[in-house]
């Protein structure tokens, strides 16, 4: 039976699209057939604009363990056996409809990536984008998301101990909300997420299936339109408390009983559809399944309701057939529900019935094979104006003013203190937390090792907005210095790719080159992508969002006793790293001042990839040297809201002895790259360090001396009381609205 | 000494009780909600932090249930050691083997904060061995922290020495700015009529050494070690 047009549009499959599967088939597909086939093909599940791009990315590496995207999450090897799986994903548009259960399911997601794999999850990392908080919707929103992720990961028992925050006002209506995991465990544990052995059977354990997230796939592949509250259904409810059950179980199986199985999924975006189909396509086989066997939670379900349901806490396990009853009576023990749903077939078919009716037959490869598209791309004609802002044409900031303008920046909504949402997470439970939330990076021990990794988000929208390119390498190379800012070096990248929709040419540019500069970013700074995920269609009638590659970064430090944060003691004295104080207008590209004070976001984003990673070595090499005692990535804000942070965190003042010289607000709020605040503990640390600085033709300025309770630099003389009332309690007084 | 630590399906702080017992050199072993035990005299019994149910309804509530509660009711009855974490706190106060309850925190939000923790007693196992005035680093982590008892109730626990802990600043003044979730007369861990039952919001597992940001949480541990006759 030909399909018309509204159908097509309700399943966001085009009517070239539904011809090709057609011709595929060589007949017309059957209702539950475009159902799943509509599903896998969406960008959400087939990645149709994206992965023709991926080629792009660095993804080996000596520490990679994965091949790029055939598994659930990638891998890295620690040493010693030990490995980490980590990934991020989005949960965009449930968030936008729904804040809360969008992001707890969003975590609840992410979560299954890992543990799916076998690894027990030992962190949760959130980068968050919303519109400006001077608006009521965003503030709810803003608040229902960071509640959402506490009441998942503070239920489930898995510390939140990083991420990112930025505001600006093409986010509003339009949040995004990428959840990221990381996972440990032994490399001997690892599990794939295949359907091999023919005659194994499939089965499904958690929750009950119900008609919520039918279609969610599909709903994050369009955009958010003005009706999209109506879309509710298509957001899916948590219970965090069954994920815990799933989690333990499928930890236990993998540590203890890795021989029973051969497979493990999760089931997310499309359900059961993706699950089932997506391991048969990776093992090469096929499966045959029975939706009358799916156990439900509501009335009346229809076989395509069920394949394509996204109720959320449950996965999919493909035992060897021998040892079905091991693996049902593992599942009993952790109080859980599991039933054999299908089994394993060597015919490359996907077969789905309704009890004795076949309500599909369709092969794997039709399935798996989703339409590429060559992306169009036409560079935004507003970037020409943009870039070629002159900022000598702001007036400097006067003298005088610099003082007050620091405490005004600490206190806006894009630099203030994240307190008000990291109290809010649990993120000590475990007993691995070394460096908490609110430095450069978290550090989680590898307990049992004297090992950790650092781990990281970040991306300044803002930039990328402005030269795709040259901001998403700028995303990587802070984040790199986030982590290199612990002790730790950066060793692999996950991202999600948030960007608006990719049919229209603008965004096919900006996606593209925000690959490309990413990849190049992630080549030189020696950091392959290991995982990842691609959130399109993020737009509202009033535009798309900034293109935002967010940037999971994980750090390896070999010592966790030796992870530094940004707090200089007494007496310590600090070094400016990677830039000279003096600073060109043009530094004030998309800076938090620049916004703040003149309403403008504009420039040319700038980076040196070469001296970044030179400035990223020497950093490490102090370390390593024991030169350091603190150290701090110098960007978001500039120079003395860095240092104003280092004076918070460490509680102590600054007697500044370097000169501010040139334009004032570039030397103090200009937010040029490659530039880290360290501290050593004494001259003759210091003298050592600028010595290694020269060899290695870094730029280096020592700043002054960590003492007293007042930071002195230049013009700015700010009590760190002060200070630490405007950035501590900020976020707090901005939500009160 | 030996710990049994209790396992509801939703707990999640009984691998940092195992190792933060461990770094006092007390040995433990999980226990499963499920089973029914005989704790021998000398076992310090521990309910530990979580979800122990999913807590959508009142936490502690459908724990209350589990089997294991008849043993570790028994166990207190004849005077053995028993003491409850965050999670454990509320499901000793829903047990009834605690008085009051645990409110929501007045913020109506989760707190994962440092506080500080003065002994408010110094007569039981678990605080013998802690200074007067003593401010012990001990983080919380709980959305449902706020004690609430009746007045009658809480002069009854003051005039019986029966306040364990109350929150205070570093400097182990008891003020209102040190209270983190409201709790009535800042207190943040109680003990039973026998003082061999402890429920605390604090979570004294995550203080057990240096590298994790301090020690302090084990004075707990130390002084029920002494109280069985083991030198700190």
């Amino acid at each position: 039976m030909p399909v018309d047009d509204q159908t097509l549009a309700a399943i966001a499959l085009s009517r070239a699209e539904y011809d090709r599967l057609v011709t595929m088939l060589e007949r017309e597909p059957t209702e539950v057939e475009l159902g799943i086939t509509s599903a896998l093909w969406s960008e959400h599940c087939g990645y149709k604009h994206s992965r023709p791009l991926f080629k792009h990315f660095p993804t080996t590496g000596p520490r990679v363990l994965t091949e790029a995207g055939a598994e659930n999450a990638g891998a890295i090897d620690l040493g010693d056996g030990w490995c980490a799986v980590f990934k991020m994903e989005s949960h965009n548009h449930p968030s936008a409809i729904e804040p809360y259960e969008g992001a707890a399911t969003g975590v609840g997601g992410i979560l299954r990536d890992i543990f799916a794999m076998g690894m027990r999850p030992v962190a949760l990392l959130d980068s968050l984008r919303f519109g400006p908080l001077s608006d009521a919707h965003n503030r709810h929103l803003f608040a229902g998301v960071v509640a959402g992720i506490g009441g998942y990961g503070n239920c489930i028992g898995v510390p939140t101990v990083g991420g990112e925050v930025q505001l600006a006002p093409e986010y509003s209506g339009n949040p995004l909300v990428n959840a990221m995991a990381v996972g440990v465990g032994r490399v001997e544990h690892l599990l794939s997420a295949a359907a091999r052995g023919v005659g194994n059977p499939l089965v499904l354990v958690g929750a009950d299936t119900g008609r919520d997230g039918i279609h969610g796939a599909t709903f994050a592949s369009v955009d958010l339109s003005a009706d999209a509250a109506e879309r509710r259904p298509a957001v899916q409810v948590g219970n965090p408390f069954l994920e815990k059950l799933l989690m333990e179980a499928c930890v236990e199986l993998a540590e203890q009983h890795g021989d029973w199985i051969e497979g493990l999924q999760d089931l997310g975006a499309a359900g059961l559809t993706s699950s089932a189909i997506e391991s048969a396509h990776r093992a090469g086989t096929g499966i045959d399944l029975d939706t009358a066997r799916v156990p439900r939670r509501e009335q009346g379900m229809t076989p395509y309701e069920v394949m394509l349901s996204e109720s959320q806490e449950r996965m999919l396990v493909i035992p060897k057939a021998e040892h079905l009853e091991d693996v049902l009576a593992l599942f009993r023990k952790w109080e859980l529900h599991a039933d054999v749903i299908g089994v394993v077939t060597g015919d490359g078919l996907a077969t789905i019935r309704d009890g004795d009716e076949v309500v599909a037959r369709i092969p794997i490869d039709v399935l798996s094979d989703a339409p590429q598209y060559e992306l169009e791309t036409v560079r935004p004609a507003r970037l020409d104006a943009l870039q070629a802002f002159d900022f000598t044409s702001l007036p400097d900031l006067d003298a005088s003013n610099a003082t007050a303008t620091l405490l005004q920046l600490m206190a806006s909504e894009n630099l203030v203190s994240r307190r008000w949402i990291f109290q809010q997470y649990d993120h000590q439970v475990q007993n691995n937390t070394i460096v908490p939330p609110g430095g450069d990076a978290a550090v989680i021990w590898l307990k049992g090792t004297p090992r950790g990794l650092a781990v990281a988000t970040d991306c300044n929208g803002r930039l990328v907005g402005l030269d795709p390119r040259v901001g998403a390498q700028i995303a990587v190379a802070e984040a790199a210095r986030n982590v290199v800012a612990v002790g730790a070096v950066p060793t692999a990248v996950t991202d999600c790719l948030n960007f608006g929709n990719p049919e229209r040419p603008e965004v096919g540019y900006e996606l593209t080159e925000a690959i490309i500069g990413l990849s190049e970013a992630c080549r030189v700074l020696g950091t392959p992508v290991v995982s990842g995920n691609a959130s399109l269609y993020n737009e509202t009638p009033s535009g798309a969002v900034l293109p935002t590659p967010a940037i999971g970064m994980l750090g390896v430090i070999d010592d966790v006793a030796r992870a530094l944060t940004c707090a200089p003691s007494e007496g310590d004295t600090l070094v400016l790293l990677g830039a000279e104080i003096a600073q060109d207008a043009s530094t004030l590209v998309a800076a938090e001042y620049v916004s703040v004070i003149h309403h403008t976001v504009a420039g040319l984003p700038r980076i040196d990839l070469d001296l970044e990673s030179r400035v990223q070595r020497l950093v490490l090499d102090a370390h390593a040297q024991q030169l350091l005692t603190a150290a701090h990535d110098c960007a978001d804000g500039g120079l003395a809201v860095a240092l104003a942070e280092c004076c918070i965190a460490g509680r102590v003042g600054l007697a500044g002895s370097a000169d501010v010289t040139g334009r004032l607000d570039a030397a103090l709020f200009g937010e040029a790259q490659s530039r880290f605040i360290v501290a050593t503990e004494d001259a003759g640390s210091a003298e050592a360090l600028l010595a290694l600085a020269a060899a290695a033709n870094v730029p280096a300025v020592v700043l002054g001396v960590a003492e007293g309770d007042r930071l002195r630099l230049g013009p700015v003389d700010a009590s760190v009381a002060e200070l630490a009332d405007a950035y501590e309690g900020g976020l707090g007084r901005i939500l009160a609205g | 000494m030996h710990a049994s630590v209790v396992v509801f399906p939703g707990t999640w702080s009984d691998g940092d009780c195992i190792y933060a017992l461990g770094t006092v050199g007390i040995e433990s072993a999980r226990v499963w909600h499920r089973e029914s035990p005989t704790f021998a005299a000398d076992e310090l019994v521990v309910l530990p932090g979580g979800f122990s149910y999913g807590d959508y309804l009142r936490c502690g509530a459908i724990a209350r249930f589990s089997p294991v509660m008849d043993a570790v009711r028994a166990h207190a009855e004849a005077g053995g050691l028993v003491i409850g974490i965050c999670n454990g706190f509320q499901i000793l106060c829903e047990a009834d083997l605690l008085p009051g309850v645990l409110m929501r925190n007045q913020s109506l939000q989760f707190r994962c904060m440092p506080t500080h923790l003065v002994a408010a007693n110094h007569d039981s196992p678990f605080t013998q061995g802690i200074a007067p005035g003593q401010a012990l680093a001990v983080p919380i982590s709980h959305g449902e922290g706020n004690y609430f008892a009746d007045d009658e109730t809480l002069d009854m626990l003051e005039a019986e020495g029966r306040v364990a802990f109350r929150y205070a600043d570093a400097d182990g003044n008891v003020t209102l700015e040190a209270n983190p979730n409201g709790s009535l007369r800042n207190i943040a861990g109680i003990l039973n009529e026998g003082r061999n039952v402890l429920g605390m919001m604090p979570h004294p597992e995550r203080a057990c050494e240096a590298l994790l940001g301090g020690d302090d949480g084990n004075a707990i541990w130390l002084s029920a070690l002494e109280s069985v006759g083991v030198p700190a």
